[in-house]
């Protein structure tokens, strides 16, 4: 009798369900993963070796590229890190706008995951009707920033302007007859809260007809429940955080155990797994869209209402604004130090946390008292899920591990740094 | 400083006694700093001990001590940095731990403790060239294949040594000296304490 042995085969990095440029080596009997391992860096792009030979300032661009479809919630991790060594105090409304944004940010971020999600395991709807909601979100996120990804909104003091009053709005072409856009310049009539507070309204309706598409189908159902179940015990040891860490049954929630910004202020409920497959994950997800549109809608609410500065007044940190810089000499000597030298941020070390749309997402910062850091560190989420699969996809089929990958909710931006 | 992180500090006293090289508060963040020798057993103590609790260890990290500052800096090179987070307690800590020899650095792994830590370790390793004795499978993680040296060290340059390019001739990718010269536009400087104060003027 011949003797068998198992078959090794390379997933990615070029595969569709890699989720961009994972590389995994399967060892197979069979069908039957026994041993999965993967292969990153091939992204890596050392933007912690790079942050340290930038200014403070020059690297919060680079936070947007780490997570790339969750630009605005690295960007936070960054600032408040740098904002805690400093000790600077960041008013009131540019918080209250950073947790509007940073809801945001969690809404595109699981749409864009339950699209891909779905197309991994075989759902081609999904993915055309999450775009078409994200393309709403990437407008707020353009209207602030003028980029509808890689915003650098959030600046250490603050963000780095206040909500625009209108919104940019479709204009008639050569294709498109003035009667024919009409409708789609009716919710951008008005300020961008208005836009928001149209989208917040609109926004659950959607999502229940998501929830029809795959909450109770059989295909999808056959495909998620009992995959790769995580107890609560080898969750922890594998210091799984995020939706990860709640699937498992867990209630741990960066926003509600350690407050930052307002999320103290905002009314919200945190989603909780039972079993721990990855049905559970997808169904916590699914919630957490529901509960960051709550959050949103609270948001603007209070937005309306209390206009104020959003960025520091510590020149020493947030630059001046252009009439006073044009019309006053230590205004324009602040701004000069500022974009030169940049600013400089006292000796000691901080790390600072927040509930990332993947999971905690930490910033780790090191300074020596220079105008660059000494040492960052980037807690990547995915890194750590990542790391687990090994023992998630033992003893699944192959067909799983996809299903595992996308679960998991991986980016590989933030992955490989 | 918060009852909470005074409840910690207090516990960390008790249950590690004279293991704690020092302990330090800062904003808001506790600071555990370990000899290398009780590395292993202090991490240990920190997830089963009721009274400290870490569930889990977020993250760890090598940190290259050598280019500290303005001044020559004196005392051991390498350091590993970890985080643990206490679901239970919901407290942080950060413990810090020198690597003994600066041409050699090694500490213990602590994967049997907290599996999480075991791609840290891996980036460690590959990035400062710290060892972990311990470590079932200490292999090179973010960097290329058949990468030498290792890159987050202050003295490996940030345009690297070598660069990759397909080359006609040969039909296939080659690595050949880097041709881009390093610039620094804005300097890195360290102001002195007392530096904008107007009594200094």
């Amino acid at each position: 009798m011949p003797e068998l042995r198992n078959f090794t085969l390379n997933f990615g990095p070029q595969h569709p369900a890699a989720h961009g440029v994972l590389r995994m080596v399967l060892e197979l009997d069979g069908e039957v993963v026994m041993r999965a391992d993967p292969h990153i860096g091939l992204l890596h792009r050392a933007t912690e070796k790079l942050a340290e030979t930038k200014t403070w300032i020059q690297s919060v661009p680079y936070m947007d590229r780490l997570d790339y479809m969750s630009m605005m919630c690295n960007e936070h991790a960054y600032c408040m890190a740098i904002e805690r060594l400093l000790q600077v105090e960041v008013p009131i409304r540019a918080q209250y706008i950073r947790v509007m944004f940073d809801e945001i940010t969690r809404i595109l971020n699981h749409l864009l995951w339950i699209g891909c999600h779905g197309l991994d395991v075989g759902a081609m709807t999904m993915v055309l009707y999450a775009f078409r909601e994200r393309e709403d979100l990437v407008d707020a996120y353009e209207a602030v920033s003028g980029a509808r990804m890689h915003a650098a909104y959030y600046r250490p003091g603050g963000v780095y302007r206040d909500l625009p009053d209108r919104m940019a709005q479709y204009q008639e072409s050569k294709w498109k007859s003035s009667a024919q856009i009409k409708p789609f310049n009716e919710a951008r009539s008005g300020s961008l809260l208005d836009f928001l507070d149209d989208f917040a309204s609109r926004f659950p309706k959607l999502l229940d007809e998501y929830e029809t598409l795959l909450t109770d189908n059989r295909i999808w159902k056959q495909r998620l429940v009992d995959v790769a179940i995580v107890t609560p015990e080898r969750a922890l040891q594998r210091g799984f955080t995020g939706p990860m860490l709640r699937g498992s049954g867990i209630a741990w929630d960066l926003r509600k155990k350690q407050p930052y910004e307002v999320y103290d202020r905002v009314d919200f409920d945190i989603p909780v797994g039972k079993t721990g497959d990855s049905y559970d994950r997808y169904l916590v997800r699914m919630e957490e869209m529901r509960q960051s549109n709550r959050i949103l809608k609270q948001c603007i609410d209070w937005l309306r209402q209390n206009p104020g500065p959003v960025m520091s007044d510590n020149h020493k940190v947030a630059p001046p604004d252009r009439e006073a810089m044009k019309s006053n000499m230590e205004e324009l000597i602040h701004h000069f130090k500022l974009c030169t030298e940049g600013m400089h941020v006292p000796e000691g070390e901080a790390y600072s946390a927040v509930e990332h749309p993947k999971g905690e997402f930490g910033i780790y910062i090191i300074s020596d008292g220079a105008n660059k850091p000494y040492r960052l560190k980037i807690r990547a989420p995915g890194y750590v899920h990542l790391s687990a699969m090994d023992e998630m996809a033992r003893g699944h089929m192959l067909a799983d591990v996809v299903t595992i990958i996308g679960s998991q909710d991986v980016v590989f931006g933030e992955i490989d740094r | 400083m918060s009852a909470k992180l005074e409840a910690l500090s207090q516990n960390l006293q008790q249950c590690l006694g004279d293991r704690v090289k020092s302990l330090k508060l800062a904003f808001g963040e506790v600071t555990l700093e370990v000899e290398a020798a009780d590395y292993f057993s202090v991490m240990q103590a920190l997830r089963d001990e009721p009274d400290l609790a870490f569930e889990e260890l977020i993250d760890l990290c090598g940190v290259d001590y050598s280019a500290y500052g303005n001044e020559a800096r004196e005392g051991l090179r390498f350091a590993a940095v970890s985080h643990l987070l206490s679901i239970s307690k919901n407290w942080r800590l950060r413990v810090r731990c020198f690597a003994p020899d600066d041409d050699f650095p090694s500490l213990p792994s602590v994967t049997s403790i907290w599996n999480s830590v075991n791609w840290f370790e891996r980036e460690a390793f590959d990035l400062f060239g710290i060892v972990f004795p311990g470590h079932d499978d200490l292999r090179r993680i973010l960097t290329d294949y058949g990468f030498i040296g290792h890159p987050f060290r202050k003295d490996f340059p940030i345009s690297g040594y070598v660069e990759m390019r397909y080359d006609p001739e040969q039909q296939r990718v080659i690595y050949q000296p880097v041709t881009i010269e390093p610039r620094e536009i804005t300097p890195r400087i360290v102001r002195e304490a007392t530096y904008g104060n107007a009594e200094n003027a």
